[in-house]
């Protein structure tokens, strides 16, 4: 059994629902408001896969404008991005376009990419029609999905395909770390955005980091 | 009574900045380019961040604001026209950014007639101040590139009301740096700053409710977690211990229920008590730090208005809700200091000071009257060298509401600070409390008794409080100021 450990980041829209989205994965819980996510949070968590263990340590970025110098800190040396909107906002699709461009022209490495349409619960008020979403996403290479946080439709297919989409990535990049057995993984989880430094994995069992410090900004 | 000699609280350091009360709010320093130029390491980013702004400029406004509910007419409604304090702010263009109270779109033609009145005056050389009308005061702080404006029917005083005006300008200096909001409105005067601003409106609201109903705006002082003088020094040498060898890092701040638990700093630097209001803020109004590790820039206005520091911050644990930011200058150390924060969890979890610092919050604390000053309603302490402060809880007959007291607190404050004629000491009496300000160059003190005291009883009360806080100041205060 492998286990690789990806870096995912959450794009988007403020307001889509990346925090609901997460949450609800994560602690599978949901708040109807909650507070706007300030600068960015960190959650980890694993997911198995075709007999593989992935652990998804995900950047859950703010969407409010003011935090978009911000964002190459998160999406360099991501292995996936999540672009999340609203299925009922029209404006929120359009956002998703405008992160692609970015991260086309700032992001070397191969990254798997997956668009989310968020609230198919409100399916009444829906702006953007699936037909729409779905012929972007092929434009750009992306794997598509609909789901609803707050009703939990669709959530855990994310995730899945997400793990899947990262054991493909193997060996196409150096960003991604793949580990023969448990141990190893748990090792570094909490081990930072790497690359081209030569890493050096503790073994220990509890879960804590060693402390070589990564920067985000030096690389690609 | 000028014989005692007790200043409770007070220390030699102070890890917070020493203020005075009313003290020059639009003064700022400089201190991030100190630091970066101790440690060069920190590549400069302002400039790329600046190009990604530019680039985005010209997108057209959300339609966030046609979205914004058209049900709520507020525009001249009697409910709208009744509340006690209105606080508008606006660009120098009479661009609307912030209204407390109904759609700023909706109350352009207001904003418009605050532009006119500033620039009118200002056509003359000169800046306005306020108007009183009657009870309502319409205190205007023209802060460029903004224009703060807050009509008030509170009876605070227009010294007091341009204190929250300033917070108020903090706050948006706080997500923004003063230097991107010089540079956006050098780019374009008549920019909507709303777009940069959208989901900061909660964090004013938040803000000039706490500068309401919390003395701790009004003191300048920030009221600590009372834990036992053990406690607070093995938390706060868990802190060091952890981040010692971190470079960079400026403030570790650990607090709880809005009262500092413990700071530990750079050497040289301290925090301004209110930057350290904004950061209580930012905690107390932002839920989302609860559920996860984040990761956030923000900027310390008072401590350097130019760039950002950039936060980690969480809460302790599950079962210890004490929220740890740690302050770097260094944009990409995430995870060194998450990992740091595992390490200080784990050594408060080994020497029982989770547990300290729960049954702390637990407790609801002393009142007045159970620490044996039965005359004594209330009172406020703050000591000026440390610019912390005291309060017990609230006994009858404020538990049901504040408001009363807040007011008389605010009303005497004024007298002491009044600046045709401030006071030393005041003791005044009214048909349903009485109450003494005194004012000497360690503290400030103001006590509400029993309406029926006399002027000796009231003094020789005084003296025992005093002492009594003394005894008890290494519970009550942050008294060292430690370092990394």
């Amino acid at each position: 059994m492998k286990h690789i450990v990806g870096k995912v980041v959450l794009l988007g829209f403020q307001g889509v629902g990346k925090t609901a989205l997460v949450t609800r994965y994560v602690e599978n819980s949901f708040h109807r408001q909650i507070a706007p996510t300030v600068g960015a949070s960190f959650f980890t968590c694993k997911v198995e896969a075709d007999g593989n263990m992935v652990t998804l340590q995900i950047w859950d970025t703010a969407g409010q404008e003011r935090f978009k110098a911000m964002a190459p800190m998160f999406y360099r040396n991501a292995n996936a991005a999540l672009l999340v909107f609203d299925l009922t906002s029209q404006t929120s699709f359009e956002s998703i376009k405008m992160w692609v461009q970015e991260l086309k022209g700032n992001v070397d490495e191969p990254m798997m990419l997956c668009m989310v349409g968020n609230k198919i619960d409100l399916n009444d008020q829906r702006e953007v029609s699936r037909e729409q979403a779905l012929a972007y996403s092929q434009s750009i290479d992306a794997t598509y999905l609909e789901c609803s946080a707050k009703t939990d439709q669709g959530v855990g297919l994310i995730f899945q395909k997400l793990a899947q989409g990262l054991l493909r990535l193997q060996g196409l990049t150096s960003t991604l770390k793949v580990y023969d057995d448990d141990i190893m993984a748990n090792s570094s989880e909490l081990e930072a955005t790497d690359t081209a430094n030569e890493e050096t994995v503790n073994v220990s069992i509890g879960s804590i980091a060693h402390g070589n410090t990564v920067n985000f900004g030096k690389c690609c | 009574m000028s014989t005692l000699e007790v200043e409770p609280g007070a220390a030699p350091e102070s890890g917070l900045v020493t203020t005075d009360t009313l003290d020059n709010f639009d003064e700022m320093s400089c201190s991030l380019e100190e630091i970066k130029n101790i440690n060069p390491s920190i590549e400069d980013e302002e400039s790329n961040d600046n190009a990604i702004i530019n680039e985005h400029f010209d997108e057209t406004v959300s339609n966030d604001n046609e979205v914004a509910s058209v049900d709520d007419d507020f525009e001249l409604n009697k409910d709208w026209i009744g509340k006690d304090k209105h606080v508008f702010v606006l660009s120098m263009a009479g661009k609307p950014i912030y209204s407390r109270y109904g759609n700023e779109d909706k109350l352009a033609w207001l904003f418009g007639v605050m532009q006119t009145l500033v620039s009118f005056i200002q056509s003359s050389d000169d800046c306005i101040q306020s108007i009183h009308a009657g009870n309502t005061h319409f205190v205007f702080l023209v802060k460029k590139p903004l224009i703060l404006v807050t009509v008030s029917k509170t009876r605070e005083s227009e010294s007091q009301l341009r204190i929250q005006l300033n917070y108020v300008f903090n706050q948006i200096t706080n997500i923004l740096t003063l230097t991107r909001l010089n540079k956006i409105y050098e780019q374009r005067q008549n920019y909507d700053l709303r777009r940069l601003l959208s989901g900061v409106e909660r964090l004013i609201d938040h803000l000039l409710t706490f500068s309401e109903n919390e003395p701790s705006v009004m003191l300048g002082a920030v009221q600590c977690l009372p834990l036992a003088a053990s406690v607070r020094d093995t938390i706060s040498s868990a802190i060091t211990g952890a981040c010692s060898k971190i470079k960079n890092l400026v403030f570790a701040i650990l607090l709880a229920n809005n009262k500092l638990i413990t700071l530990v700093r750079m050497k040289k630097y301290c925090l301004h008590p209110a930057d350290l209001h904004l950061i209580f803020n930012l905690v107390q109004a932002s839920e989302s730090f609860k559920n996860s590790e984040s990761w956030t820039p923000l900027c310390l206005p008072r401590f350097d208005a130019s760039g950002f520091l950039y936060g980690h911050v969480s809460y302790l644990s599950e079962d210890c809700q004490a929220c740890l930011l740690l302050l770097t200058v260094e944009r990409d150390v995430f995870f060194t200091l998450s990992e740091a924060k595992q390490k200080i969890v784990e050594k408060l979890r080994r020497s029982n000071c989770l547990e300290a610092i729960n049954e702390s919050l637990s407790t609801p604390g002393e009142s007045s009257a159970s620490a044996g000053f039965v005359e004594i309603r209330h009172y406020l302490y703050k000591c000026k060298s440390t610019s912390q402060f005291y309060q017990p809880i609230l006994s009858p007959p404020y538990t049901q509401t504040k408001e009363p007291l807040t007011r008389i607190y605010k009303r005497a404050h004024h007298r002491l600070h009044n600046s045709s004629r401030p006071l030393k000491l005041m003791f005044e009496r009214s048909a349903d409390e009485a109450i003494l300000a005194w004012d000497t160059k360690g503290f400030e003190l103001f006590v509400v008794f029993e309406p029926l005291i006399d002027t000796s009883a009231a003094i020789m009360l005084v003296g025992r409080l005093l002492n009594w806080i003394k005894k008890k100041e290494e519970r009550l205060f942050h008294l060292n100021a430690p370092t990394f």
